[in-house]
């Protein structure tokens, strides 16, 4: 793991009246799954849509591969190597598999080599490849949310919550399939509740509450430490298990 | 991930389901057949029903333009009806400059100077449309309440213009020979010009339909209808995308107005605001953002206010209200809703 590819310092955001980040200091090493932790309402996917340029940043700058993004616009933030993988899943349900990946593919025509690594790594994208997106379960839904985002070679993928509301087996295959991709060039940032998945690949953690990161350093620690766990997250690691 | 891990599935839609999807496609034929019925002269109803048709291809072709805007950026644009009447002023004003030509008993000449003035139509519109988009709506995304206003403003000003640059009074507007007379099928009369209409709206939808479902930029329309946020995150500009949507709406716009000019024969400054109560109502019958819904709607309202014109005339006063009623009484979302994600 080398240098920091994404840094914000001191970020505030607001939503209409609300002060949702209040001064966020978060350091995502290049390389690696750095997961970011906290209860529901702490601003996690605030602090992914304020990167994204979906939300604006009030105060504070951020910076990638040391280039300042802070105030640019959402398509040139993604241009430089971002992609994002919102809670939501953000598949265009009225569209096919293909045209789904075909949009994803935004500066080039679909690399078939990469196309193929791909439906190794989430088959349905093959086996559903002319299907209407809308017809998809919802963990499918979630493959494709995260093959869109990898069709292309990115630097750093955001990523909500891939885990919420799927079943059991689904959970180890996406897990699986992060952890491949964790062997690749991307770096990832990861919001997940799931700590039990969490720590498994995570290198990196930070723990937010309240719109502040709270706490990071290396998720083995955290994961090692119950007592930690408790006064961060007011949960031990064998609750979630 | 392995094979063994996810068994690939996919959520079937049951057959009933299905059919209760595509029973809008049945609307039309339906309602000519119900038409045939209650008329009962074949002649008559053929005469009606092409009528009807040629009536919904033009409202559809004022209406695909505002769908698709309200579609992909939530912008509700009262000010529409300005690209219809300028549209109709521009090309009346070609067609008088090419007075000897409209006059001429050659096909191809007649059809050389309709084309010429829907082309100078649809450039003056679109760049009308541009102007627009960056004066007047752009600063007001997102409120619709202001939305309102500034496009009822925008129709306003454009309404005067055209009283400036064309005077007052409303104006008569010739079709050119060929397209004058009908044609004579069995005991039925068929105006030539409502044949054009026809045949121009069912190409346009083709082409549209082609557009959205076959190009890339039909695909960037149709996603971002859905969910504009997540076409920008894939690093896509969708105001861009927007502007280029809201003049080809506006050049759309524009054809409609030479075309209906033309079905009229007379225009007034304010044949668009007048014509916009038709294609608003064919916009929510449809379904917001839909381009089929919007043909659909369009076709259904046209064949209706020809059939009850001829069985009820003072019926077909609130027919086109009725008929909105009813389908948002069965779909309350329209004929096709478009799924938002926001």
């Amino acid at each position: 793991m080398a240098d920091n590819l994404l840094t914000l310092s001191g970020v505030h955001t607001l939503i209409g009246p609300y002060h949702i980040l209040q001064g966020v200091d978060l350091v995502v090493p290049e390389g690696g799954v750095t997961v970011l932790l906290g209860r529901n309402g702490a601003g996690k996917t605030t602090t992914l849509r304020t990167i994204m340029g979906l939300w604006n940043a009030s105060q504070g700058e951020i910076r990638f591969d040391d280039h300042l993004i802070t105030g640019l616009d959402t398509p040139d933030i993604s241009r430089r190597g971002i992609a994002y993988v919102p809670e939501d899943m953000g598949v265009f349900t009225d569209l096919t598999v293909a045209e789904n990946m075909t949009l994803a593919a935004a500066n080039a025509p679909i690399d078939q080599k990469r196309l193929g690594w791909i439906k190794a790594l989430f088959p349905p994208i093959g086996t559903f490849w002319n299907a209407s997106a809308g017809t998809l379960s919802g963990g499918q839904k979630q493959m494709l949310s995260v093959a869109r985002a990898v069709i292309e070679p990115r630097r750093l993928i955001l990523i909500d919550e891939p885990t919420k509301g799927l079943a059991p087996a689904i959970i180890k295959a996406m897990t699986d399939a992060l952890r491949e991709l964790k062997e690749t060039d991307t770096t990832i940032l990861l919001v997940e509740q799931n700590f039990a998945m969490a720590s498994t690949i995570g290198d990196t953690v930070a723990v937010m509450d309240d719109g502040r990161i709270i706490h990071s350093g290396v998720m083995r620690e955290l994961a090692e430490d119950d007592a930690m766990q408790e006064k961060l997250m007011g949960l031990s690691l064998e609750a979630h298990q | 991930m392995s094979e063994t891990a996810i068994k690939p599935r996919i959520e079937k839609v049951p057959l009933r389901e299905q059919f209760f999807q595509k029973l809008p496609v049945l609307l039309v034929p339906m309602l000519a057949l119900l038409g045939l019925m209650a008329i009962g002269n074949p002649a008559s109803w053929l005469t009606l029903t092409v009528a009807g048709l040629a009536m919904g291809m033009m409202i559809f072709i004022m209406a695909s333009g505002l769908t698709v805007v309200f579609g992909l950026m939530d912008v509700i644009n009262f000010g529409h009806g300005a690209f219809v009447a300028v549209g109709a002023f521009v090309g009346f004003t070609v067609l008088a400059w090419l007075a000897g030509w409209t006059a001429s008993p050659s096909v191809m000449l007649n059809l050389a100077a309709v084309l010429i003035a829907i082309l100078a139509a649809m450039v003056v519109t679109g760049l009308l449309g541009y102007a627009f988009e960056r004066v007047i709506v752009m600063p007001v995304y997102g409120e619709h309440l202001k939305q309102i206003l500034v496009t009822m403003g925008g129709l306003i000003v454009a309404q005067q213009m055209i009283y400036v640059v064309w005077g007052p009074d409303e104006l008569h507007l010739s079709r050119p020979e060929a397209f004058q007379g009908s044609i004579v099928l069995g005991e039925a009369a068929i105006e030539k010009y409502r044949l054009v209409a026809v045949a121009i709206g069912l190409a346009l939808f083709l082409a549209m339909r082609h557009i959205l479902k076959n190009t890339k930029v039909g695909l960037l329309v149709r996603a971002g209808v859905e969910n504009g946020e997540m076409v920008e995150a894939l690093g896509y500009r969708i105001r861009r995308l927007f502007l280029i949507v809201f003049m080809t709406g506006s050049a759309l716009a524009g054809l409609g107005g030479v075309m209906w000019g033309l079905y009229q024969e007379t225009i007034t400054a304010h044949m668009g605001s007048e014509i916009m109560v038709l294609v608003f109502i064919v916009v929510i019958i449809g379904g917001l953002g839909s381009v089929e819904g919007c043909f659909i709607g369009a076709l259904l309202v046209g064949l209706l206010a020809n059939y009850t014109a001829f069985l009820a005339p003072k019926v077909a006063l609130i027919s086109t209200i009725a008929l909105m009623v009813a389908i948002l009484m069965w779909r309350p979302q329209g004929i096709y809703p478009v799924v938002k994600a926001k």
